[in-house]
């Protein structure tokens, strides 16, 4: 049975839909992301659950009961925030000795669990300091010890580590998990950085608008993305507006090419339709005469190398195609080169768009 | 340090320095003989039970005056900014009000106004007055504060006080005063500098405070005023000194740590 239910929320901020209906069930013990771009409502549901704010509509139910209206002093919830949330009069070992205190436990058992949970997070040798006294990561890791400390029942975190910088946020992200799964604290997960949620969580739900597009394993989100959004929001993706040809063969027309694509079989004939393309499964070859099937032939614009591969932009056909080809490879197609790109007919994804609908959803580079 | 800084720091130490000076040889001179040098005019003082005793209503007054408004004013300005930020512009609008009416027509305001008020209230400096000081020292108590509250994350510090389980009075007392603690100090020192100071409303009700036992001796005996202007100009800076030890002691580390950031 799920441990931390949201049951339709709504959150109106006059015109703005912040939440318009977010369904979520979380087991005990599970750690869930909310990731999604700037605006689409993260931080608004982290704070109905926290209880800093009201639903206009729908239930948080925790352990079967429900805590919609209850304040947040009272609902035993662990909040991490995004920076400057530690008291500054207080040491990092007083800040976590806070909610013990309020707690009214003795003096003994405060002491020893401040100790277990400072050793937990990695900074013993800091306990004394204030917090100006401490690294970004620092402040972060006494945020996660403080809101552990109360042992809550679920533990939230808002974006902790987009004030950190790359490196750092890479191996906290890392202990944030360790712990979580230790403990085996329920977790809400605030971020607007893909890497970062499949990283770390059991699940993903991506949020878009105010709704949650899709929900599911950081597997299932990056194989089998369920709308255009998802596509565009987890990992690279080459993406192709297409028209079902031949639903028996699985035969699509994208931009006077015909292209064979397993995922097309079964699909009526005219649909409207995206074909979707890791770059790691598109196949690059230097053009030869006489054209191929199933791909497209074009020039390399760019290369830009990532360490263990390189990644290109193709254009030709009037589509732009970027592939993952391993770094020795990528030599031998230098820009300018012109390049046949496969389509492999088993790897592509399907998803089917709104005949008349809007187009795709623009996104801010900055999110990718 | 260039010429021309010292020359302009040397002149600004004597428009500060010279009146203190000239004050301090005329107050030496004998009040019967005009000849120098004696220390008796600041045995008058010392001696004068009018003094002791307008000096400490003025300075009770200004105790007063602080606790009532940083008890009115701290949580107030706190739940502006926490819940109702489009109230702060017209609460610091208000706060200019005090400077703008003189006190003179402030006074006769509030006499008109709290007139028919009880006795215990009208006739005692602790009513009466420390009410009109509250209000004067009101834009000095706000830009203080607010100051202060800016200068924090009141939102995110409130909200993580919370979810570790504090009630909004726990999360005052603990975890937001602490930290607008220097502010709070300077709207404090601010307010005792007015009370100690104030002449007008004072003289007008018809209270005993310090400004007014000043200008009493003024009026009468002048080489023991200039003894007494001395002693007033020590006795605020000592108490200024007293309220900063007060003020520290309990939050020394952190008062250290606010003067770091
Ligand atoms: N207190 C508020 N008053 C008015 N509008 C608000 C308020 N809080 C949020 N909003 C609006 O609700 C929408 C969702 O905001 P929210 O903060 O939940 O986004 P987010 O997903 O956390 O974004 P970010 O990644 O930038 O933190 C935004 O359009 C925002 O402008
Ligand atoms: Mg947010």
């Amino acid at each position: 049975m799920a441990y931390l239910e949201l049951q339709e929320l709504h959150r109106d901020f006059g015109t703005v839909k912040a939440l318009n209906g977010i369904d979520i069930a979380l087991g005990e013990g599970e750690f869930l992301s909310l990731l999604g771009p700037s605006g689409c409502g993260k931080t608004t549901a982290l704070r109905l659950v926290a209880g800093f704010d009201r639903p206009d509509q729908g239930r948080i139910v925790v352990d079967g009961k429900d805590v919609t209206r209850v304040s947040p002093n009272r609902r035993d919830m662990g909040m991490v925030f995004q920076a400057y949330s530690l008291f500054p009069n207080m040491t990092a070992r007083q800040n976590v000795e806070f909610g013990l205190k309020i707690r009214g436990r003795d003096k003994a058992e405060r002491r020893k669990r401040v100790d277990d949970l400072l050793e937990l997070v990695g900074l013993t040798h800091a306990a004394d300091r204030y917090p100006h006294q401490l690294s970004g990561g620092m402040q972060q890791r006494v945020a996660l010890a403080r809101a552990l400390a109360i042992e809550p029942r679920v533990l939230l975190l808002d974006e902790p580590l987009s004030a950190l910088d790359a490196k750092v946020r890479v191996q906290l992200r890392e202990e944030i998990r360790r712990i979580q799964l230790e403990l085996g604290i329920t977790t809400l997960y605030v971020t607007h950085d893909q890497e970062e949620a499949l990283a770390i969580s059991d699940h993903v739900a991506v949020m878009y608008g105010g709704v949650i597009e899709q929900m599911g394993t950081p597997a299932e989100m990056y194989t089998a993305p369920a709308t255009p959004f998802v596509a565009e929001f987890i990992g690279t993706m080459n993406r192709l507006e297409a028209i079902v040809l031949d639903g028996v063969e699985g035969d699509v027309e994208h931009s006077g090419l015909r292209l064979r694509v397993d995922a097309a079989r079964g699909r009526r004939n005219g649909e409207r339709v995206l074909v979707l393309i890791r770059p790691e499964s598109l196949e690059l070859e230097a053009a030869t005469n006489g054209a191929a099937p199933n791909s497209f032939t074009g020039e390399v614009l760019t290369q830009t190398f990532l360490g263990p591969v390189t990644r290109l932009k193709v254009s030709g056909s009037g589509t732009n195609l970027i592939a993952d080809l391993s770094t020795a490879r990528a030599a031998a197609l230098p820009v300018g080169a012109r390049v046949v790109a496969k389509i492999p007919s088993e790897g592509a994804k399907l998803i089917s768009l709104p005949d008349d609908g809007p187009g795709l959803p623009v996104l801010d580079p900055d999110d990718q | 340090m260039s010429l021309s800084a010292v020359v302009w720091l040397v002149l600004g130490a004597a428009y500060f320095v010279i009146p203190l000076v000239a004050t301090f040889l005329f107050s030496l001179k004998s009040n019967q003989t005009g000849k120098c040098c004696t220390a008796a005019n600041y045995g008058w003082v010392i001696h004068n039970g009018g003094f002791w005793h307008s000096v400490k209503i003025s300075f009770l007054l200004a105790l007063e005056t602080i606790v009532i408004s940083l008890l009115i004013f701290v949580p107030t300005i706190y739940w502006v900014h926490l819940k109702l930020p489009r109230l702060r512009p017209v609460i610091a609008f208000l706060a200019l009000i005090p400077f703008v009416v003189p006190p003179i027509v402030m006074v006769v305001g509030l006499l008109q106004v709290f007139k028919s008020s009880p006795h215990w209230f009208y006739a005692q400096p602790w009513g009466f007055l420390s009410a009109a000081y509250v209000i004067l020292a009101f834009p000095y108590m706000f830009f203080s504060l607010d100051a202060g509250f800016r200068a924090i994350d009141v939102h995110t510090l409130t909200e993580a006080s919370q979810s570790l389980g504090a009630r909004w009075t726990t999360t005052l007392v603990k975890v937001i005063l602490p930290n607008i603690r220097s502010a709070a100090l300077a709207a404090s020192f601010l307010t005792l500098a007015i009370v100690m100071g104030e002449f007008t409303i004072a003289n007008l009700s018809a209270f005993h405070t310090f400004p007014i036992f000043i200008q009493l001796v003024n009026e009468t005996q002048g080489f023991p005023a200039a003894a007494l202007t001395l002693l007033s100009f020590g006795i605020t800076w000592a108490a200024m000194l007293a309220l900063l030890v007060v003020g520290r002691k309990r939050g020394a580390r952190s008062a250290v740590v606010a003067g770091a950031r």
